[in-house]
């Protein structure tokens, strides 16, 4: 009886318990309608100063927020048009750019848009010479000569002075890369912090960097409100910004690094927009009648590369036997469907120049015969370095599979991917499965790092794509530099495309396919589209 | 407790004052030891693993010269002792260094997740406590019946599905067809605007407020992982109990209370759960101290900023700043709870009282 009693009373009390934990009122879960919530990784975020940020998803927050002197044309990407600059020449000697900037501009402060801004972000970027500095630095600006290099001629006149006759579409590709984002230098000198000058930095002051971490100086189309690390980024309608305004008060990225997590938001109308999908999630909202997917082709390639160092690797024969032991088309079908397209020249689509014809195909034969020609007919062992997670993994054991079937013998060694990166980056591997995103949208960004190795040495200073594989190529090196000065765009485009034939031929790169970005989003969202790079990620035009 | 016996003469409470200042001061010896042990076997593991740190601060496509003045700057120049003890100085001192990927000094963020998990954490074992205690209570009264079978499998489950699939599950039942609960964030997007945190703790935050709205919405975030790692918590916790009050059940007291004629009811709660009390006040605070490590799987599977996920994201990252930080705030707390239930013990338990 007692006992019974008291098994009720507990009955009842474990089921209230359980009610008051589980209850709570159904609600309709949907975006707030002036705000685009995209579920993105953003973990990746170290800083939001342009003249610090090398990371994509930054490039992303960077393009919506700032302005540049020109930007790419989305509409052909190997050219750029105006953004702040109105007009802009280039001197006889093609050494002198001279921009004319739109008046009346201001920044999201409510301050103008002047000429000296655009000459203080430059000398900013230069002087804090951080990671992506060097896309202005290498055409002969340095912290030293910067203020005479880079200056106002008057309110709206900016002048730029660089070191040598380069190609006119190189100096202006490197001038839409985010590094050179206007900032509010007004704003910014209100921030600045006294810093003791060394033998690394030579400067007083630390030009607003630690402010700008996290502050915001721009004047884009949205501003940043605030950036909350592996949370949140927040960003709000620039009421001052110069052009059309932008569609939705307010964009909000949350970090979610979970795909089906991703994908639950999504079709809950929790965020409107999912960024990082894999393929299983992908199909099911492809399949979804409230939901659509949209992708597009980004600046990055995948590779296997071999290292010269190994004896065997080093054989002419043997670089060529490789491209024929990758099954393209098996992958395209497979682990590749939807995140990647097959590409075997070394510059992405939408660069200018790039080839779009995939020579190689799987044929075991051919490889068989190379092998032969090296004097290696039983095939060999050697090891690959291989960043756990996907495509990589997946790759790796269907180029194993492959390789195998010609004798070679494959071992995969897998590792994190900063622990890969490591080893590769001290010359210490057999074949390294990795991949490359250009630096800034230009042809020499990745013609630089693929086809040039100025220094084998393992003393380098340049430790270019070829150096970390060992391969030694004077005269690809001076083709790339020559390529570099060529000032007509269709001779240039030319050169690229002997280059990247070349590569093809001759390299121990074996190019696999370009990444597609996807997203997943909800159909009520209207002119979302997702750029050539992240930071043509535009959001602006975006309403629902 | 021989020293508590040799100064019995002082008193009984002054006698169990020493001995709990006696257990304090063994405890403030095991944890520096303890402190000192973390320190140097995180430092040294962050320094063997074959991860280049610098790669950590600027990536892959940084220009060589960037990468040797940042490992200059960086300290990683320096003999490995040298920087062991310029880490030991600073930590000494509070200073934990700068996270390389949120670019904040390690305290700092410390302070701004950990709050995400201690939350967390304790509604986790309150619902585990809450219901796992009767449950096991139940289970040894009714020792072999259906319901000891039931609270069996209830355990088993809990002991043996990944946390994260059972997530997932959670997620699409309760959130994507039931609408029950809240998607993944500690907030709805619309109070990232009206609501500014204080203590971090945000249903604390929102009560204090006055924010009803905002305390609801946290609520609707917060109740699926927490009654999921309260789930795991309670598989723990009533099994624990069960075995207690078996023991208890068993001893000769209770069938002497029985003889006393005490009814059923007062023999169960108030001869025998308050003996068992006494070792499941241990269980539940070890079992609370290792939801505050920070559940990795749920953290990441809610998109919930604890610590645990700062932590692996760090150490992926060779952010070893961060993970030494992380590491040694964990450790204390451990330590801490580890203390503070010892101490419970002895307040509990009615035998030390007699001493």
């Amino acid at each position: 009886m007692m006992m019974e009693r008291f098994a009720l009373r507990s009955r009842g009390l474990l089921a209230g318990v359980a009610m008051s934990a589980l209850l709570a009122a159904p609600a309709f879960a949907v975006s707030p309608p002036d705000t685009l919530v995209e579920g993105f990784a953003i973990d990746d975020i170290i800083t939001m100063d342009p003249g610090e940020a090398f990371e994509l998803s930054t490039a992303e927050v960077t393009g919506n927020t700032y302005d540049l002197l020109v930007r790419l044309d989305l509409s052909d990407t190997s050219k750029v048009k105006g953004d702040l600059a109105e007009s802009w020449t280039v001197s006889d000697d093609g050494l002198t750019y001279t921009f004319k900037l739109k008046p009346g501009m201001k920044f999201a402060s409510g301050n103008p848009i002047t000429a000296a801004d655009v000459a203080y972000s430059f000398e900013r970027a230069v002087k804090l010479d951080k990671s992506p500095a060097f896309i202005i630095e290498q055409l002969g600006i340095s912290g030293d000569n910067v203020a005479e290099k880079a200056k106002a001629v008057d309110d709206t006149t900016f002048q730029f002075v660089v070191d040598k006759a380069y190609a006119p579409s190189f100096v202006l590709n490197c001038l839409s890369a985010t590094v050179a984002s206007v900032v509010d230098s007004k704003l910014v000198k209100e921030h600045v912090a006294a810093v003791k000058p060394s033998a690394d930095y030579k400067w007083d002051n630390d030009f607003g960097n630690a402010w700008l971490k996290t502050g915001y100086a721009g004047s884009g189309p949205y501003k940043l409100r605030e950036w909350r690390a592996n949370e949140a980024v927040v960003l709000e309608r620039n009421d001052n910004y110069n052009g059309e305004k932008a569609k939705l008060a307010r964009v909000i990225y949350r970090n979610m690094k979970e795909s089906s997590a991703q994908r639950l938001a999504l079709e809950a109308g929790d965020i409107d927009v999912a960024r990082n999908l894999e393929p299983n999630d992908l199909d099911a909202i492809a399949k979804n009648a409230d939901l659509t997917t949209t992708s597009a082709p980004k600046g990055t390639v995948y590779y296997i590369s071999l290292n010269q160092k190994n004896p065997n690797l080093a054989k002419p024969e043997v670089r060529q036997a490789f491209k024929y032991l990758v099954d393209y088309d098996a992958m395209a079908s497979t682990i590749l469907k939807g995140i990647g397209e097959i590409h075997q020249s070394f510059l992405p689509k939408g660069d200018l120049g790039a080839v779009d014809e995939n020579p190689f195909k799987f044929d075991v034969a051919k490889a068989k015969e190379l092998l032969a020609k090296a004097g290696l007919p039983d095939g060999f062992k050697v090891t690959m370095d291989v960043r756990t997670g996907q495509p990589t993994t997946g790759m790796a054991e269907s180029i194993q599979q492959t390789l195998g079937q010609a004798g070679i013998k494959l071992e995969i060694i897998p590792g994190d991917g900063k622990q890969t990166l490591t080893k590769y980056r001290a010359r210490n591997h057999d074949i390294y499965i990795g991949n490359w995103g250009q630096d800034y949208f230009d042809p020499n960004s990745n013609a630089q790092t693929f086809a040039s190795n100025p220094d084998n040495s393992d003393s380098a200073k340049i430790k270019t794509l070829a150096w970390r594989n060992s391969w030694d190529i004077p005269d690809l090196t001076k083709e790339t530099e020559a390529a570099l000065l060529e000032k007509d765009s269709t001779k240039r485009a030319d050169m690229y495309k002997d280059l990247q034939q070349k590569i093809l031929d001759t390299s121990p790169f074996v190019i696999i396919h370009q990444q597609l970005e996807v997203a997943g989003l909800r159909k009520n969202l209207k002119d979302f589209k997702l750029g050539p790079s992240f930071d043509t990620n535009f959001v602006w035009t975006v309403s629902k | 407790m021989s020293v508590a016996e040799n100064q019995a003469t002082a008193g009984r409470g002054s006698a169990r004052a020493v001995a709990i200042l006696s257990s304090i001061g063994r405890f403030l010896v095991i944890a520096v030891t303890t402190y000192l042990g973390l320190l140097a076997v995180t430092f040294f593991i962050g320094r063997v693993i074959p991860i280049d740190p610098v790669l950590a601060v600027l990536g892959d496509r940084a220009p060589t010269a960037v990468v040797e003045r940042t490992r200059r700057e960086m300290g990683l120049d320096l003999p490995l002792i040298q920087q062991f003890y310029i880490y030991v100085k600073s930590a000494l001192s509070g200073d934990f260094g700068t996270s390389v990927l949120t670019t904040n000094p390690v305290m700092s963020d410390i302070r701004r997740v950990f709050p995400a998990t201690i939350e967390l954490a304790t509604l986790g074992t309150i619902i585990g406590a809450v219901i796992g205690v009767p449950l096991g209570v139940l289970a040894a009264v009714r020792r072999g019946s259906l319901i000891d079978q039931i609270v069996r499998i209830i355990g088993l489950i809990g002991y043996s599905v990944p946390i994260f699939w059972l997530g997932l599950l959670g997620l699409v039942l309760f959130y994507a067809k039931l609408q029950w609960v809240a998607f993944p964030a500690r907030l709805d997007v619309v109070y990232e605007y009206t609501f500014t945190p204080i203590t971090g703790f945000y249903l604390l935050d929102a009560a204090m407020q006055g924010q009803w709205d905002v305390f609801y919405d946290a609520y609707r975030h917060i109740i699926l992982p927490a009654s999921l790692l309260g789930y795991f918590a309670l598989a723990y916790i009533s099994r624990m109990t069960r075995s207690f009050m078996l023991n208890e059940m068993a001893q000769e007291y209770i069938v002497a209370a029985r003889a006393k004629g005490l009814s059923e009811r007062r023999i169960i709660w108030g001869h025998a759960l308050r003996n068992a009390a006494v070792p499941m006040v241990t269980v539940i605070a070890l079992s609370y101290a290792s939801l505050l490590e920070g559940s990795v799987l749920t953290e990441t599977v809610f998109s919930w900023p604890g610590i645990g996920l700062y932590i692996t994201n760090s150490l992926q990252n060779a952010d070893m700043n961060a993970v030494l930080g992380g590491t040694i705030i964990i450790g204390s707390v451990f330590i801490g709870i580890n203390l503070l239930s010892d101490l419970l013990y002895r307040l509990l338990d009615p035998r030390t009282k007699a001493g």
